[in-house]
Order: structure tokens, then sequence, then C-alpha cells
């Protein structure tokens, strides 16, 4: 008896160990990493719901967070779903929303968000541990049975503004997280954590230090409120074993005076050796930014013909309006075009760098330009169908007259240097786009009323999900656009859908303000 | 002494305006645009803030921020936040303008030429256009003016008119009271509501710069000054 009792405490069971989430695509009723595997796609190969059914589409249950409104992608693994909020997680039975467990985390009283607001964008799973990034700046990593805390791990300093928002990417045996903090002159980086210890295994920074490759692209010692913050989830290919990662605007954000040059890696994407965080390549979607054009976004990997020859692409609707594919082994420019209107680039040259329109920068006066700062497209997740071969992306038709304002640093406060005011609401649009993945071009649109703050989800059964700011929860037919069935959630969505399944029956779920909806046949 | 202290209060004044301008242009202008006419924040540019009624509570608001959307600004100076507080309310401040009108005259004016058929003023009238009980603390006496003269030159959020034809061919024509991706909701000429599922639809105009209310320009010219100083007069209550 007590040999039996030995052998069950002493064996930690990997419930979720690496190769489950590296062959997502072999368990489709579960959703194990951020975007649903590991190439960044938030695809479901699940075909149960189709254009043909989807109309008998209904609320199967429901989740209240408490707190504000709710961005959380959450992770299902065998019949429980994990979610979270700002510095809280909770287990809920899949089956019926009811908790399992929940956990806290007070947020310090000191602490404050400087530049975006108090969420979270969900967990990460990997053995037997839940990981949660908080907005204190830690690392958290709890029992997936009970939600007890296992470690934690200061990852910076909150004061001077890291924070952290993103849900964490984990690799095998290994935990990433970036941060937030780019309006407060931070210096960013991308970190690894022993996945069982919570010990650092590597930092990238974001910003080079001099003598490092790159600082010359900052004058003077612009470098060390560089900004370059890293909010979004990365990207995985376990062959090349890469990690892809998007980094965020350089501060102070609308002033570029004191930061001549390129200011690398800012709006960029980067891809790091998974063992060592070493810098494999990089390309630079915006040089020297001026408008708070982060590249916060989730990297795609797709294989795709280019020329009749199929190549491994990295694909990305950028904050600043283009479409690129570049090669994910060498990070070369293969394609790119504008997806959405934009008035500050002539167009890209072959290499990928914009051809940028002289007098587009912000000024004292003000200046209209096309997109606003929330850019043609934000955070929120895009989408790829292998089954359509297109990528989906919810797009934002805003503009904005930016103006330029002195910055001073002072720790923990705004290091932005001035500003912008939107056009008039009504004259703000959005939609939802799909693109040729190799070349960005449309192959349609669905049309929203107003930009949307929400991410796109698509499906083998043939469906595009969404959602509006005027409460609608939407699935579209993913080859046409066209909108086969919708439900009015009461509250504005600003998140991203999933797809799992609950006794073998597809479900989609998606946040609408502060309430988690999951919808079944 | 009197004089001397005004002459010294003027400066001080004009200095924390500019201390409050600077603050508000590196630390506010990201969510509230760099004139405070609003962004990812709310507009400050009116004279009541709904979650700011009095100074001491707009200092509040500064420091600790309204959690989630809104960060404080905990790490200024109480002199710091003076100034910023006083550059808000100076944004909210309209230019004080020459009125020729007498109040008094106007309401009468108000109730003569029709108006309280379409406005409620302090909870009187009938509400087929925008209260106007505050109207004097959010607009000018020139916007107000025109707004009486050429109404269709302005249109306030949410008096947009809808013409929809449904499935049977029925049209029916009344002001948006909300919009979604699928539906569409109005008010229409007799109070009652409307709802539409635009798929469903054979037609929907959007009439753009049409108001329901009239043009009102043969008022005699002191009749329109005393409406005017009416409006004007308008401030919500205390
Ligand atoms: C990150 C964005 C952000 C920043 C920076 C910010 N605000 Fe705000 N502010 C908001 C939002 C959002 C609200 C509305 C909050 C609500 O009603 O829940 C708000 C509300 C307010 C209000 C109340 C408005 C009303 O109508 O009652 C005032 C006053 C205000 N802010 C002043 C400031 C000042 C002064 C600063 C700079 C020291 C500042 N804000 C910085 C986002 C911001
Ligand atoms: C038939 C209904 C109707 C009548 C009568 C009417 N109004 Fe209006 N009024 C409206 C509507 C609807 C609007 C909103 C659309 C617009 O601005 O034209 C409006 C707008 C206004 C506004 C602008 C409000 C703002 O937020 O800027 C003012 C001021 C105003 N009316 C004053 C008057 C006065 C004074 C009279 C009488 C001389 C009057 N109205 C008579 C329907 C009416």
């Amino acid at each position: 008896m007590k040999r039996v009792l030995l052998l069950i405490s002493s064996i930690a069971i990997a419930q979720v160990p690496y190769e489950r989430i590296r062959d997502a695509a072999k368990e489709p009723g579960n959703w194990l990493t951020y975007s649903g595997n590991y190439q960044g796609h938030r695809h479901s190969p699940l075909a149960e719901i189709t254009p043909a059914n989807v109309s008998g589409l209904k609320v199967k249950w429901a989740y209240q967070f408490p707190g504000g409104r709710n961005q959380t992608t959450p992770i299902v693994v065998d019949g429980v779903m994990y979610i979270t909020s700002p510095n809280r997680a909770a287990a809920l039975d899949a089956k019926t929303g009811r908790e399992l467990w929940t956990w806290e985390r007070p947020v310090p009283k000191d602490y404050q968000s400087i530049g975006f607001g108090r969420v979270n964008r969900g967990p990460a799973i990997l053995d037997d541990k839940l990981f949660v990034a908080t907005l204190d700046c830690y690392l958290v990593a709890l029992d997936l049975k009970t939600g007890q805390q296992r470690w934690e791990t200061k990852v910076e300093d909150y004061k001077p503004g890291y924070s952290m928002t993103l849900a964490p990417l984990a690799i095998k045996g290994k935990v990433l997280v970036g941060v937030s903090g780019g309006e407060a002159g931070i210096r960013g980086f991308i970190d690894a954590y022993d996945a069982a210890s919570g010990q650092r295994s590597w930092r990238f920074f974001t910003i080079p230090a001099p003598g490092e490759p790159g600082n010359e692209t900052w004058a003077g010692d612009s470098w060390k409120t560089g900004a370059g913050s890293t909010w979004v989830t990365g990207s995985y290919d376990p062959e090349l074993n890469l990690v892809y990662w998007g980094v965020g605007n350089p501060g102070p954000d609308w002033n570029g005076d004191s930061r001549k040059g390129d200011n690398l890696y800012t709006c960029s994407f980067v891809a790091l050796d998974g063992d060592t965080g070493k810098l494999k390549w990089h390309f630079q979607f915006t040089p020297h930014d001026t408008h708070d054009w982060d590249s916060a976004h989730v990297p795609m990997l797709v294989d795709a013909p280019v020329n009749g020859k199929v190549r491994k692409l990295i694909v990305n609707p950028n904050r600043n309006g283009f479409y690129y594919a570049l090669d994910r082994v060498t990070g070369e420019f293969i394609a790119g075009r504008a997806y959405a209107r934009q008035t500050w680039a002539k167009g890209l040259d072959d290499k990928g760098r914009p051809i940028v329109i002289p007098g587009t920068d912000p000024t004292e006066e003000g200046n209209l330009t096309w997109p606003a700062l929330n850019g043609a497209t934000i955070w929120y997740s895009p989408s790829y169908s292998p089954k359509t071969n297109l990528v989906y992306v919810a797009t934002r038709e805003v503009g904005a007259t930016y103006f330029k304002r002195a910055a001073e640093f002072k720790p923990g406060t705004f290091f932005a240097g001035g500003g912008e005011r939107q056009i008039p609401a009504s004259e703000q649009w959005g939609a939802i786009r799909a693109l040729e993945p190799a070349t960005g071009k449309m192959a349609w649109e669905y049309k929203l009323l107003s930009a949307p703050w929400a991410g796109v989800l698509s499906t083998a059964g043939g469906l595009v999900f969404s959602g509006s700011n005027e409460g609608n929860i939407f699935a579209l037919d993913g080859k046409t656009g066209k909108p086969l069935w919708n439900f009015h959630s009461g509250g504005a969505v600003a998140s991203n859908p999933i797809s799992f399944s609950i006794d073998g029956r597809q479900h989609v779920a998606l946040p609408a303000d502060k309430v988690l909806y999951v919808f079944g046949l | 002494m009197k004089k001397l202290l005004v002459f010294l209060a003027l400066p001080v004044l004009a200095q924390q305006l500019d201390t409050g301008k600077r603050i508000f242009e590196s630390q506010c202008a990201l969510c509230h645009g760099p004139d405070g006419s609003g962004g990812r924040g709310p507009n400050l540019r009116k004279a009541k803030l709904k979650n700011a009624p009095d100074e001491d509570v707009l200092k509040k608001v500064i420091v600790d921020g309204i959690p989630p959307e809104m960060p404080g600004a905990w790490q200024l100076h109480p002199a710091e936040v003076t100034a910023t507080a006083a550059y808000v309310r100076s944004l909210g401040k309209l230019v004080v303008e020459e009125i020729a009108g007498v109040p008094a005259a106007g309401e009468n004016v108000f109730a003569n030429a029709g108006c309280v058929a379409c406005h409620i003023v302090n909870g009187k009238g009938i509400a087929n256009g925008p209260e106007l009980s505050a109207i004097g603390s959010r607009r000018n006496a020139k916007h107000l003016r025109e707004s009486i003269t050429a109404p269709n030159s302005f249109l306030p959020d949410g008096f947009q008119i809808l013409e929809v034809t449904d499935a049977a061919g029925r049209i029916s024509k009344g002001v948006k009271a909300n919009e979604d991706l699928f539906t569409i909701q109005l008010t229409l000429s007799d109070g009652r509501h409307a709802s539409f599922q635009k798929a469903s639809l054979k037609g929907l105009r959007r009439i753009t710069g049409q108001s329901t209310m009239p043009a009102f320009n043969s008022l005699a010219a002191i009749d329109l000054d005393n409406l005017v100083a009416y409006l004007v007069s308008l401030k919500g209550a205390e």
C-alpha cells in the first residue's frame, strides 16, 4: 500500500509533454498553445461545423470574468479549459463552464500600465504546469491539477514600466515571454525560462548595446530608452528550432529627432535559436518608425509555392498597412504590398524596405496619415487556413493627424513625444480580408461598421469566425466571405476565437466584453 | 495691494497653464489627443466631466487614474497635478462671447416658436431632438445660432435619418437608434421603435445632411438674439 502511494506521489505526470503541442494537428479537439499550433495559424482542423449547418450554432454555456473587458485565448486540454484575466487564472470544466480551481495574485498598489490596458491574453501549458505572465512582470508556474503555485520568477521590475500582458509560449523544456512598456522608454527583450525550475535560460535584448551589431542604428545614447517591447506571443518552427517574435515601436514614439537611424530591432521580426536565444536573422518592417507601428504580431509560418517552388515562408499583415512574405530560413524578402489604406510610403523596394514619402512624419501642427496609430491591424491574431490556402486578417481603416511634441525621459512615466487625433468615428471602418499567402493579394473582404478589435479563427469546416465592436459574433464562408451566422453578445468583442471539442462535438469559444461564450451545434 | 496681487497672479496662472500643457502633451495626449479632443480616452474639451465634477475629484482622477483603461500619473508632484488639472479645465472653457440678447425673453421665444415640440429642457418638452438642458456648456453662441437657422449644417451623433424598405415593400422612415452588422433599430415619428434584419430588407437609404428640424430663418433678429442668449444660459443642473 505504502509503495503504491509513494509511486503516485513521486512521479510528476507530464500530462502535456512538448510532443503533444508540436503534433497539435493530431488532436484537433484540443487547443494546446496560444495560436492553436506553433506555426501561428489560429486554424482548427475540426470540420463538424460547416457552411451548411453553422446556422444552427447555439450558446452552450457562458463564463463571466471578474474585472474589465477580457482578451484571453483559452487553452483546452482533455476536457478542461484554462483561462486568464489580469493576474488571475482559472480551470473550467469544458462541458459546463463550472470552475475547477482559481488562482489570483494581487496587483501591487503602485503598479501602473503605461500606454496600454490592464489585460491578459492567455496562459501556456507544458508537462504538468500552466504558465501565466503577470502585470507586475512575474512569470508564474501553476500546478495543472489544483492551480497551486509551483514557482514564480521576476522577469523585470514593473516600476520603470515593464509589464506583461501576453500568453507565454512553451517550447521543449522552456517557457518564453516578452514585455510591454514601449511608451515608457524601456529596453525590450525576449526571455526563455526553464519550465521545471523557473531559472532563466537566455535573454535576447531587442535593442543592441554598444559593441553589438545594430547599435549603430541609434544616435548617441538613444538606444538606452529605445523601447522595442515584445508584447505579443511569438511562433516556433520545431524543425528549424527557430523562435519568431515581433518587436514593438521605438521610444519616444512620435518624436524621432533624438534617435536618428533605423532603430534596430524595433518594428521587426526576429528569428532566434530556441536553445540559445541567438539572433539568426531579422527583418525590419518600419525603419525609424514615428507612428507607433509596433510589429507586435503573431508571425504565421506557411509553406507555399513561390514561382513554382514550395518555400518555407513567414507571413505578416503589418500594423504599417503592408503585407509581407519572407523566407523563414533566411529572412529574405519575397513579396509585399499594401492590404489597407496607407499614405506614408510609395511602396516597398526589392528588399522590402518602404519607400517613404517625404513629409509624412508627425509635426507640431499635425500631419494626417493612414493608418492611425493602432494600425491597419494590431495585436489580435490573423489566421491561415491550409484548407482554403488563404490568410485572414481583421483590418482597420482609420487615419489620424499625428502630432510631435518634446519628449523628456523620466523612468516610469510616458515617453511618447506626441499623439494623434483620429478622423471622425463616422469615417472609420474595417473589414475581414482574405489574402493570398505568397503575395498578399486580396481574395475577398467582408465590411465592418467600425475598425475591429477582435482576431479571426479559420476552421477545416470552411468557416471564419470573428467579432465586432457592436457586439456581433459571426461566421463567414472562408471561400467567399459571405456571412452565414451571427449572435449578438451584448458587449464589444476584443479577443481571439478558438475551437475545440467536448465529447467529440466541435465548439467555438470567444470572449465578448466580460463574458466568455461557448457555442456548439 | 489688491492691484499688485492681480498683476502677480496672472503670470503665475499663465505659467501654471504652461506646465499643465507640457505634462498633458507628454502624458495624456497619447489617449486624449494633443488638444484634449479625445482618442482612446474621452474628449476633455467639455465644461462638465462625468468622472471629474470638481477640482478634488479631477486631481484624484489624474493621480489614481480610472481602472482599467486610464493609468494614474501618481509620479507627478502635487504642484504638477494642480497645473495639469488647471490645464484640463482650461480646455473645457468656451471662449467668452459678446451676446446681444436677453435670456428671459429668449425663454418665451423658445416656448412660442415651437421648440418645445421637439426638445426637452429641464424635464419639460417632447424628445424629438437632443436634450438642450446643458447645451450652453457644450456649444458656443455661433454654433447655436447656426443650429437654429441652418440645422442641416451640423448633425450631432444619433440623429441620422434612415429610410428602410422591408421585404413586403413597406417603407419606414425614422431616426437611427442603433445599428450592428446584421440589424438596425429605428425611432419612428410616433415615438415607437422598429427593428429590422438588414439581410431581409429590399432597400436601406441613409439620408445624410438632412435634419428633421425645420430651419427657423424667419425669426425677427431680436427674437433670434434672445433665443441664442437663452440657449447659452442653459448650463445644466448644478
Ligand atoms: C492610456 C490612456 C490614457 C491616458 C494616458 C490618460 N487617460 Fe484619462 N482617460 C482614459 C480613459 C479610457 C478614460 C475613460 C475612463 C472611464 O470612463 O472608464 C479617461 C478618463 C479621464 C477623465 C475623466 C473624463 C470624464 O469625462 O469624466 C479625465 C479628467 C482624464 N481622463 C484626464 C487625464 C489626464 C489629465 C491624463 C494625463 C495625466 C490622462 N487622462 C491620461 C485614458 C487615458
Ligand atoms: C421638428 C422637431 C424640431 C423642432 C421644432 C426644433 N428642433 Fe432643434 N433639433 C431637432 C433635431 C432632430 C435636432 C438634431 C439634428 C440637428 O442638429 O439638426 C435638433 C438640434 C438642435 C440644436 C443643436 C443641438 C446640438 O447638440 O448641437 C439646437 C441648438 C436646437 N435644435 C434648437 C432648437 C430651437 C431653438 C428650436 C425652436 C426655434 C428648435 N430647435 C426646434 C428637432 C427640432
